[in-house]
C-alpha cells in the first residue's frame, strides 16, 4: 500500500496479461487505433496473435492493456450498455458516452480491475476524439493516446514526432512507427501490429506481421563484425 | 358527457366499450381548465411563459410558481394541478440527475421526455392511481440545439416549434403560428410570448394573474433562468399597449 | 514483467510520500493474511497532481496550480486543469489522485445543480458551505477506510468576505491567509507567509500574481513532479476568473559556469 514496495497482488499469479504497447491518434477525418498482439502468462507468451482492438460500436473501437480478463468483461458490459443506449435514444452514443461509461467502472472497482483502457472513435458531434484511462480510473482527452508497458519506452518518439495537421496515411504511419519502437524494446510487447482506421465512413482494418515491421537502428552492424580485421589467418587444421 | 354513469370512468385501468380511458380524458380536462402556458422554439433559444391565475389577494406575489427549473439547460412550464406539475418536476430532476451521474454530461431533452412519458403513462395502467392532472412543457438548449416538448396526461409526447396547453390554447395556438419561429431571436419571442399571454387572458372570466417567464438562449449563456427584470417589464408592458390597440 | 505500471520507467522508488499523507500511505506492511480476501480498500493514488498553493489578497483569492497529471515519475498529463470553479464564488483546487478528484467535480457540479440551480429559493452555495460539505465528504470516506486520496484548497469570495481553507483525505481543515498542499506545504508555505502575512488587505492582483509566480518556480526547480505550466484562478467580488495555460519563466544562466563538484577548476 504504499509506493515503495508495491506488492499488489492486482495481477493474480498465473493471469494472463496484456503486457502491451497500444496507441490511439486522431487526425482531421477519424481515428487510427493499434496494438502489438502479444499475451502473456508471466514470460510465456500465451497468444502471439491477440487482438487487442476491440469493436465497442459502430464507430468506437477501445485498446485493452492490463488483465485480459478484467479488460474483456469490461469491454463486454460497455459494449451492452451501448446498444442498449442505441435502442433508448435512437441512435448511435458519442465517444465521450463510451469513454464515460469505461471510466465508471474502472474507477467504482479500482480496487479489484487491472485495465487501462484507450478510447478512439467519430461521433458526428465532435468528430475524431482519442480518450485515455489509466489504472484506476480518471478521463483524460488527448489528440494521442499511448498505453500499456511498452507505452513508456516511446514518450520521447512520440513527443518528438507527433505534429497536429496529419492526414490519414501520415498517422497510420506514425502509429506502425511508435507501435514498432515499443515492441523492439519491450519484452511484454510483440508478434504483429494491428491497425483500425475508423472514420464518419466506416473502420478500415489494417495488418503489418511480425516479420516485417518498421526497422529502426538496430545496432548490428556495429556489433556484428569487429571494428578492424584482426589481421590474424585463423590457425589451419593439420591434415592427420 | 356520455360517459357518467356508465362506469367505465371510474379506474384508469378499465376501458370504455369503444376503447377510451375516461380518467385519462378527465386529467385532460383539468389542463384545459387550468391557465395557458406556452412555449416557443426559436432560432437561438426558448421561451417559455405562464398565465398564472391568482385566486386569492392574499397570496405573496411571485409564490407558487408554475415554471421550474430541472437541470441547468431544461426548463418545465406546467399546466393543470400545480402539484402534479411540481411532482412532475421533481421526477424530471431525478432523471436529468441519473443522466448526468451516467453519463457525464448534460441530458438531451428528447431522451429526458420520453423517459417522462414513460413514468406518466405509468400512471394510466392501475386503478391504485390516478392519471397526471397537469401537461408540461419543456424547454432545453442541448447538444442539437433548441427545442420543446410537450408531455400530456396519456404519457404520449410530442416536440413543437411552439406550444400552447391550458384555457387560452386555442387562441395562443393561432397566435404562434402566425409567428415566424424559426427566424426570432429568443429576445424578440420573450416580447411575443408575454403579449400572447396577455391577448389569451380572459378579463371577464379571470380576474387576476401574473405573468411567469422564463428563456434559454446565447444571451444565458445556456441556462434556463427566469427573464429578467428590466425586459419582463418592458416586455409586460408592451404586451398591455398591444392589448389596448389590439381591442 | 513488473506488472505494476506505475513502476514502469522508474529506476529506483521514490523514497518520498508524493502526497505527504504519512501515516497512511505506509500502512500495507503489516497486513495479515487473514484480510486477504476481503475488500482492499485504502488504495493509492495512481495519476496524481502536485501542489496547489493560494493566498488573500486585497480584492479575494488567488489560487494556483500547475497542469501536470503524473503517473508515478512519468510526466503522463500536461494539459490537465486543477483548479475547478463550483458555483459563482468558489474555486476548489486539488492535489493528489486526480480520478478522485474528477469524481469530486460530479459530485460537486451535482450539489449545486440540486441545491441552487432546481432549488431557486435564493440560497446559493459560497466557499464556506463548499469546504464544509467537502470536509463531510472527506472524513466519512476515510471513516469508510476508503479515502479519496487528495488535499484540496477551497478558496472564494461571497457577500463581501474572503474564504481560503484546506481539506485532506482524512477529513482535516485548516483556515489561513496562505495555504499550499503537498510539497508546496514545505517550500512554498513559508514563501507565502513571509509575503502575504499582515499584507492581506493591501496586497495588489498584480502583487499577489507575482508571488504566487515566485512560489511555483522555487517549486518547479525542487518538485520533482512539476512542470512550467500552470493555471491561475482569482476569486473576486466580480466572480470566478481561471487564466489560460501560462508559461513559467525560469534561469539556468547561472550553471554555465560550474565545474566539477569541488575542487575541478576546468
Amino acid at each position: 500500500m504504499n509506493m515503495n514496495t508495491i506488492d499488489l497482488d492486482r495481477l493474480k499469479t498465473g493471469e494472463v496479461n496484456l503486457g502491451t504497447s497500444i496507441m490511439a491518434v486522431q487526425f482531421e477525418g477519424g481515428v487510427v487505433v493499434g496494438a502489438d498482439s502479444r499475451t502473456t502468462t508471466g514470460s510465456y507468451i500465451a497468444n502471439r496473435v491477440t487482438d487487442k482492438l476491440t469493436y465497442i460500436h459502430d464507430r468506437i473501437y477501445c485498446c485493452r492493456s492490463g488483465s485480459a480478463a478484467d479488460t474483456q468483461a469490461i469491454a463486454d458490459v460497455v459494449h451492452m450498455a451501448l446498444q442498449q443506449f442505441t435502442q433508448a435514444n435512437g441512435g448511435p452514443p458519442s465517444v465521450h458516452i463510451a469513454a464515460t461509461l469505461f471510466e465508471s467502472i474502472c474507477y467504482a472497482n479500482k480496487d479489484a480491475l487491472s485495465a487501462g483502457i484507450i478510447i478512439g472513435g467519430w461521433d458526428k458531434e465532435v468528430g475524431p476524439s482519442v480518450y485515455n484511462i489509466p489504472l484506476g480510473g480518471g478521463l483524460f482527452r488527448q489528440p494521442w493516446a499511448i498505453g500499456g508497458s511498452g507505452s513508456t519506452y516511446v514518450y520521447g518518439y512520440c513527443d518528438a514526432t507527433y505534429k497536429e495537421g496529419w492526414g490519414r496515411d501520415e498517422t497510420i504511419q506514425f502509429v506502425k512507427n511508435t507501435l514498432s519502437l515499443a515492441m523492439s524494446r519491450d519484452g511484454s510487447s510483440g508478434g504483429v501490429i494491428r491497425v483500425a482506421v475508423i472514420t464518419e465512413d466506416g473502420v478500415e482494418r489494417l495488418f503489418v506481421p511480425g516479420n516485417e515491421l518498421p526497422t529502426f537502428w538496430e545496432g548490428l552492424e556495429v556489433l556484428g563484425k569487429p571494428a578492424k580485421p584482426l589481421g590474424v589467418v585463423p590457425m589451419a587444421i593439420e591434415p592427420l | 358527457m356520455t360517459s357518467i354513469g356508465t362506469g367505465y370512468d371510474l379506474s384508469a385501468s378499465t376501458y370504455s366499450p369503444d376503447g377510451r380511458i375516461f380518467q385519462v380524458e378527465y386529467a385532460n380536462k383539468a389542463v384545459d381548465n387550468s391557465g395557458t402556458a406556452i412555449g416557443l422554439r426559436v432560432k437561438d433559444g426558448v421561451v417559455l411563459a405562464v398565465e398564472k391565475l391568482v385566486h386569492s389577494k392574499l397570496l405573496v406575489p411571485g409564490a407558487n410558481r408554475r415554471i421550474q427549473t430541472v437541470d441547468r439547460h431544461i426548463g418545465l412550464a406546467s399546466s393543470g394541478l400545480l402539484a402534479d406539475g411540481r411532482h412532475l418536476a421533481n421526477r424530471a430532476r431525478d432523471e436529468a440527475a441519473n443522466f448526468r451521474d451516467n453519463y457525464r454530461e448534460p441530458a438531451p431533452l428528447k431522451a429526458l421526455a420520453d423517459r417522462l412519458g414513460l413514468y406518466v403513462q405509468a400512471y394510466t395502467l392501475y386503478s391504485s392511481v390516478r392519471p397526471f392532472g397537469c401537461s408540461a412543457i419543456l424547454g432545453s438548449i442541448d447538444k442539437d440545439g433548441p427545442s420543446i416538448y410537450v408531455i400530456e396526461p396519456s404519457g404520449v409526447f410530442y416536440g413543437y416549434h411552439g406550444a400552447a396547453v391550458g384555457k387560452g390554447r386555442q387562441l395562443a395556438k393561432t397566435e404562434l403560428e402566425k409567428l415566424k419561429l424559426s427566424e426570432l431571436t429568443t429576445r424578440e419571442a420573450v416580447f411575443e410570448a408575454a403579449r400572447i399571454i396577455h391577448l389569451v387572458h380572459d378579463d371577464a372570466k379571470e380576474k387576476e394573474f401574473e405573468l411567469e417567464m422564463s428563456w434559454i438562449g446565447d444571451e444565458t449563456n445556456g441556462r434556463h433562468v427566469p427573464v429578467p427584470q428590466d425586459l419582463f417589464e418592458e416586455a409586460d408592458r408592451k404586451a398591455k399597449e398591444a392589448l389596448e390597440n389590439f381591442e | 514483467m513488473d506488472h505494476f505500471p506505475t513502476n514502469w520507467g522508474r529506476p529506483k522508488y521514490d523514497g518520498f510520500d508524493t502526497n505527504a499523507t504519512y501515516p497512511f500511505h505506509d500502512h500495507g506492511h503489516n497486513q495479515s493474511a487473514a484480510f486477504a480476501g476481503a475488500t482492499q480498500h485504502t488504495q493509492q493514488p495512481i495519476v496524481t497532481g502536485t501542489s496547489v498553493l493560494a493566498i488573500k489578497y486585497k480584492d479575494g483569492i488567488m489560487m494556483a496550480a500547475d497542469n501536470l497529471a503524473s503517473y508515478g515519475s512519468l510526466a503522463r498529463f500536461k494539459g490537465v486543469q486543477r483548479l475547478h470553479p463550483i458555483g459563482d464564488y468558489t474555486v476548489v483546487g486539488a492535489s493528489g489522485d486526480m480520478s478522485d478528484f474528477q469524481y469530486l467535480q460530479h459530485v460537486l457540479d451535482g450539489l449545486v445543480i440540486s441545491e441552487e440551480i432546481n432549488a431557486q429559493d435564493g440560497h446559493t452555495l459560497g466557499p464556506a458551505e463548499i469546504h464544509e460539505y467537502l470536509s463531510q465528504v472527506m472524513y466519512s470516506r476515510r471513516s469508510k477506510m476508503n479515502p479519496l486520496w487528495n488535499s484540496l484548497l477551497v478558496g472564494g469570495v461571497k457577500d463581501g468576505q474572503r474564504f481560503l481553507a484546506y481539506v485532506d483525505l482524512l477529513g482535516v481543515t485548516y483556515f489561513a491567509s496562505t495555504l499550499a498542499t503537498g510539497y508546496g506545504a514545505y517550500i512554498a508555505q513559508p514563501l507565502l507567509r513571509k509575503a502575504v502575512e499582515g499584507r492581506e488587505n493591501t496586497l495588489t492582483e498584480p502583487e499577489a500574481r507575482g508571488i504566487l509566480e515566485e512560489a511555483l518556480r522555487v517549486l518547479f526547480y525542487r518538485d520533482a513532479r512539476s512542470i512550467n505550466q500552470y493555471q491561475i484562478a482569482t476569486i473576486t467580488a466580480n466572480g470566478v476568473d481561471i487564466s489560460g495555460s501560462l508559461k513559467l519563466e525560469t534561469a539556468w544562466g547561472f550553471a554555465e559556469g560550474i565545474r566539477g563538484y569541488g575542487s575541478q577548476t576546468q
